[in-house]
Parts: C-alpha cells; structure tokens; sequence
C-alpha cells in the first residue's frame, strides 16, 4: 500500500535513531501527515506540556499520497504543541522535502528529547543518523541548506531546516524547506530550535512501490488532472498570478485587513497586487515576477519565483538578494503590505525573503509589525525603544524590523514574541489581532463573516488554511454564498473543516480544492491504500480529526472562551466597503456552530459524538 | 516520419511528474532518482530544464560499446540498451558527451532513454508541454 508501514523514532537526548513499525490501526482511522500525525502526538505527549521543554515532540508526517504522481503529492506535516499559542501547531509543507521521505523509506519522522548540542539528522534510505550541526549554528536557513549539500557532495538531498529564528526562540519560527517552501505558521521551528535540531537532511532512492492497484492510480490520478485543467482557477489563475489574484479581489469585497485591522480595504492594493508583479518597473524595465513555480508533483503550479529591483533602498549592496527567489503569496504580500499601509512591492518581497532566509512566518511577523506600527502612533512606543520611526506606511521601518527579528537584536526580541505577548506587555492587549494567540491571515471577518467563525474555532488559532470558506463565500467554489450573511455558515464552516482535515491527511495541497471535492480525491486514495476509502468513510476520518485537535486544546486548557474574536471586530464596524457598518457575527454563529458539531454550549464533544467518531 | 522529444524549458515548472512517469514506465515504480529524464534546477535564474537523451544520430555510446548491447530501434530512432546484453563497463557513459547514459549500481548496468518505444511516458505525463514528442524535423 501507498504508506511504507514505518516510521523513525529519534531520541536527541540518547543521541538514538530507531525504526519503528507504523500503527496501520492508525493508518486506517487518521489516514496519515496531519491525521495520523496528529494521533501519535495524542498518544504520546502531555498536552499541558511546556512547548519549548524536552518532553514536546515534534512530528514531521507524510500522507499515502505524498511521493506519488497524485497531483501535488508532495506534501508534509509538522505536528507538534504550538509554543505561540500552547494548542495543537500543524504546518503543512510543499517543495520536495516529503516526497524525499517517502523516497527513503519512511512515513514519518518522530524527533523527542533535547539533543545536548546543535545536530543535523540526515537519513539516506534506510541509514538515519544524528550528525553535529556546530558549524550550522547561529547560520540561515539558506547557508545550512547550501553547506549541508556541500559537505555530503549530494545536490540532491533535500533539507528542512530553521534559521537563526528557530534557535533564538522566535515565537512563530518557521522549517524551511528547499529554501522557500515552509512549515510556516504557529512556531514549530522554535520547538526544533529548543531541541538543538538544526536541520534534517534526506536523500532517497528506493521510490514509491506499495500503491495497491498501480493501472487504477494512474487512471484516477490522471482524471484529477484534467479536473485540475479545466477549472479557471487552478487551471489558469493560480498559475498565471498565484494566489495572489486575491489581493483586488479581496480588497473590493471589502475584506482586506488594513493597518491592523483598522480599515478593510487599502488604497494602494493594486501597487501590490498580482498585476503590479506582472508590470514592467521603471527603474530597471524588469518585471518583479520572473516565472511561477511548482512543489513535487503539482500540476497547478502556483509558487512565484521573484526578482529584487537591485537599485531599490532594502537591497543596495546586498547583491546575496538580487536572484530570483521565492516571491510573494497573497498572505504574505497582504500581511507585510497591506496590513501595515506599506504599499512598497520591493520592501515586501525584501521582507518575503528575510523570512524564507531565517525562517520566520511573514503572516506572525507582518501582523506583529502592525500592532507595533499602531502602538507606535497612539504614543505607547517610542522611536527610541524601536529603533526607527515606525508609522503606518513606512517601508524602512518594516524592513528594519524583519532585519532584526530573527537575530533576536534589539527590539527584534519583543516582536519575536509575537502580537498577543507584545500588546499584552504594553498594556493593550486588545490590539493583537489573533485568536489563541495566532494572528490573523489576510480576510476580514466583518466582510467575510463566515470565515470570522472558522477563525474563532480553528483549532491551531486563526488560521485560513483549517476551513477556507472564502472559497465559497467570494469565489463561488462549490457553491456561492453571501460573505456578508451569518445564515448557514456554522454549517459551511464545519463541512470546510472537516473537508480540510482529510485532504491534509492524504498527503496533498489544499489548492487542490479550489477544484476537487473529496469525490475526486476518493478514487485516488481508494486505489493507492489498502481498505475501504468510501466517501463515508473520507467524512467521518476528516470529522475525527478535527474533534481529536479539538480535545487535545481542551486537555491543554482551552475552553469556549478562547473560541472568540477580538474586541475590533465585534465592536468596531468596517468603515468602507460592502461590509460598511458591519462587525462580525460571531456571537449568533457560535452556538449553532457547537450544535452542528454534536458539542455541548460550552464546545465540548459530547460523549455521543466521541462515540460516533470512535474516539 | 522521425518524431523526437521537444524541450521547452520556458514552460517547465519543475514538479518532476515526468521524472515519476520514466521511472514508473521502466521500474514499475515511483521513484525520480531511477528517471532517464532529469530536470535540473538553476535556482539563482528561476530557471528548471527538463534534460534526457538526444538520439544522436552518430551516437557514440552505441559505437563505443564493447558488447554490442546498445542497439537502434529502427521505428523511433532511439538507442535503446539492451539489458541482457550489457555487461555494466560504464565506457558508453564516458562516451555520451550529454551524460545522459548512467550506471545503476544496484543492477550493475547502463540506463538511457529509449522513448518508450515510441510512445515517450514524460511527453504525456507533462501537464505544460514542457516535454512533447513530435516530428524531428520541427523547427
């Protein structure tokens, strides 16, 4: 079958690198990556343990379709607890680090433990080995990639690193994969970088052998393709503008989170739009985009591989930044720009690349820079505690900030921490604009209200990426509803979810969506695993994924309250826009959130529903 | 009418689906590092570049080869490895000036491309056209 049937099991604290047999049991109720992952974890770790403390593990997961020609089967997860918000943390990853995983033999890599000192796992099919990592310490992301290629002579492992933000604790760490490709969000490279885990490093030969009916696979596999073709957006949009094709769109549906959260719509999106990526710039006659990109296996193609204007301020005599490199996504185009008024194109992607460098979230760090940029104007902070004049708008003081922030140097160390910790420490908490301490991506809950509900239940904090209704309620996919009514979206935003769950779990990008529903994804699981893979069956694995996250943030200390928005978007109404006059919903979505979920009115599975999902 | 494979490297995106067809199409299963066709990343550039056989039509590994186990396949043009035949000497892969013919230590022999007897696996799996396989006289 499509998983190998093992894992490896490394111990930092004994210096031990042990294979282990993979629990099919598991395999068959969590699938695999995010699923099963997400299960060993349960299994294995206190949920109220201390994230950064030697007792967390951190879980690096493929799904039965990563490593396979399935349309983007190149995907990873990392599971861990989340040292940003002290819930469940699962980054999902593309590039070729997963694929490579799955080439060498192993379904997952289980990392316990506290290694005395800096170390590099590498893994050469069967062989795995803790190797030092002094010379990788206190170096990028980028510089242990390269040195790491170079010291095995092999340019074609491929490695998952952090930077010099995983070491110093940076709360929103991100691992880096093939350079720009990252387990981005909810700080599991702080967690790698509290193990003394520098990288891990993976070369394999033995393939993908196990698919269980291979003529049937490729048939299946091969009509998910042509779906993937023939849609707009995946067959035309994504790869033509990348996601960023959102950033007029979201912006005129008056949902586009401006200066921290102030304004839902920013004047100068378009100068930082996917358009703008296209346009010849003045100064050199050179379009910022240079070509679009693919991960492993994926036929959509939405990655943007992006070139620095060598003359702009941020890059002058720094020509380490004048090749192409991975270019801006809408998030984080939106979060380091829009965000915080800065509509600078160059600056942005100057900033994109110091996190892809260093490892670093740019939605956390963006959104951090806002609260920041807000404190900075009502009077709460100062020039002198930041280090610049940070005003709304300013491209200087953005790319002061990100050059300081992994380094951990200065007022570096504050923004590390986060939004919810920063504001907190200033007296304004209610300027974070985040939930469980998770900042928010780039939609507004007032213009899109029900993504507001899946931010406020998402179980890794406000995230887009466990239920993106957006697709429904601005795209149309599958079905188009209103973005700004609450009618119907507890039950929209639980069919996302679960929906979600599932294609994270088989190992596959959730871009795919925009495209297939699970009864394309069916056909092609049912013909790679052994088993039954109904439809029935694709509901109630992605169902219980979701409530097992669920009851591990309730054993962490969770509870309905954290389930919330805050006060901004319940109290203060979008000035502009369709959603003019509007706050969110939420409070009225909640409870027939809890009831179509089968919980109590205080969120809790009830024993009913446990029983239902076999937890 | 010759066909042969058409490399537009402008429209590769690198997502190696063409690397998973070679392989699957000779070893049965999905493995890049077993490909014939490889595609190479100039990252600095933002560039990929799909690379396999030519097809040399005075082809130097099948000259140089001491055992005669690399023959023309008369149908499509390809130079196609004969596995019984190849004793594993590794001259042919010093003879390709392209390096597109390579050792594989596990079995003990050469593997090159041999267009799938006609019906090349990459060219179809190529979801840009990337790869296509069409009339050698182009242009």
């Amino acid at each position: 079958m499509s998983w190998n049937r093992k894992l490896l099991r490394v111990n930092l604290s004994a210096g031990t690198c042990t294979p282990e047999a993979l629990n099919m049991k598991w395999a068959d109720e969590y699938l695999g990556s995010r699923g099963l992952g997400t299960k060993y974890l349960c299994e294995e770790i206190d949920p109220k343990v201390d994230p950064l403390s030697p007792e967390n593990k951190l879980i690096m997961a493929t799904g039965p379709l990563t490593g396979t020609m399935a349309s983007t089967g190149g995907r990873y997860t990392v599971i861990t607890k989340g040292p940003l918000t002290g819930a469940i943390a699962c980054s999902n990853s593309g590039g070729f680090f997963g694929a490579e995983l799955k080439f060498a033999g192993w379904d997952m890599i289980i990392v316990e433990g506290k290694s005395p000192k800096p170390v590099y796992l590498y893994i050469e099919n069967d062989k795995a080995e803790l190797r030092d990592a002094a010379h990788l310490w206190g170096t990028t992301c980028w510089h242990t990639e390269e040195t790491i290629k170079a010291d095995l002579q092999d340019p074609l492992v491929r490695v998952s690193s952090i930077g010099r933000s995983g070491e110093n604790q940076v709360l929103f760490s991100c691992i880096v994969n093939d350079l720009h490709r990252a387990a981005g969000r909810s700080g599991v490279g702080a967690v790698m970088g509290s193990k003394n885990l520098k990288a891990v490093a993976i070369r394999g030969t033995k393939g993908v052998s196990g698919v269980k009916d291979f003529p049937a696979f490729l048939a299946a596999t091969q009509a998910a393709k042509q779906v993937l073709k023939d849609n707009a957006v995946t067959g035309q949009g994504l790869p033509t503008y990348g996601t960023q094709v959102l950033m007029n769109v979201i912006n005129e549906v008056g949902a586009l989170p401006t200066r921290n959260h102030r304004d839902v719509q920013f004047e100068d999106a378009g100068k930082i739009s996917a358009e703008a990526m296209h346009e010849k710039r003045p100064t050199d006659g050179k379009a910022h985009l240079v070509t679009n990109a693919a991960c492993f296996g994926c036929t959509i193609a939405c990655g943007r591989i992006s070139q620095l204007d060598k003359g702009h301020f941020t890059v002058e005599n720094k020509p380490q930044y004048w090749g192409a490199s991975g270019g801006l996504e809408y998030e984080s185009a939106w979060s380091l720009g829009a965000s915080n008024g800065v509509g600078d194109l160059e600056a942005l992607q100057y900033a994109n690349m110091l996190c892809n460098e260093d490892g670093f979230d740019p939605i956390t760090f963006g959104a951090t820079v806002s609260a920041v940029m807000e404190l900075y104007e009502m009077g709460v902070l100062t020039k002198e505690q930041i280090g610049i004049e940070a005003p709304f708008g300013s491209a200087k003081a953005l790319a002061f900030l990100a050059e300081i922030t992994a380094r951990g140097e200065g007022f570096g160390k504050e923004v590390g921490l986060g939004s919810k910790r920063l504001c907190a420490k200033y007296g304004h908490p209610d300027l974070s604009m985040s939930v469980k301490g998770l900042e928010f991506p780039a939609y507004d809950s007032r213009g899109i209200q029900g993504i507001g509900l899946n931010y406020a239940t998402s179980n890794r904090g406000a995230c887009h990426v466990r239920g993106y209704t957006v697709a429904s309620e601005v795209l149309g996919i599958p079905v188009k509803t209103d973005p700004l009514a609450t009618e119907g979206k507890p039950g929209l935003v639980k069919a996302f979810q679960d929906a979600t769950s599932v294609f994270d779990a088989a190992g596959i990008c959730l871009f795919t969506s925009f495209a297939w529903t699970l009864a394309d994804i069916q056909p092609q699981l049912q013909a790679a695993c052994e088993g039954d893979w109904s439809m029935e069956k694709l509901n109630l694995v992605g169902e219980r994924i979701w409530n097992m996250e669920r009851q591990f943030n309730l054993a962490a200390g969770f509870t309905s309250k954290d389930d919330n928005l805050p006060p901004r978007l319940l109290n203060e109404a979008a000035k502009t826009g369709p959603a003019k006059g509007l706050v969110s919903g939420l409070k009225k979505m909640l409870p027939e959130y809890y009831e179509a979920r089968g919980w109590t009115p205080e969120g809790v599975p009830t024993a009913e529903t446990l029983s239902r999902l076999g937890l | 009418m010759q066909k042969s494979l058409h490399i537009d490297p402008g429209k590769c995106t690198g997502c190696l689906q063409c690397e998973m067809a070679c392989s699957y199409e000779h070893t049965g299963t999905i493995n890049p590092s077993k490909s014939r066709i490889k595609v190479f990343d100039f990252e600095h550039e933002g560039r990929k570049v799909p690379y396999t056989c030519t097809q040399c039509s005075d082809a130097w590994c099948m000259h140089s080869c001491p055992v005669e186990a690399i023959v023309l396949d008369a149908g499509t043009g390809a130079k196609v490895v004969k596995e019984d035949t190849c004793v594993g000497c590794k001259v042919c892969t010093i003879a390709c000036p392209f390096g597109t013919v390579n050792y594989m230590a596990d079995v003990g022999k050469v593997q090159k491309c041999d267009l799938c007897g006609g019906d090349p696996a990459c060219a179809t799996a190529c979801p840009t056209g990337a790869i296509t396989y069409k009339d050698a006289e182009w242009n």
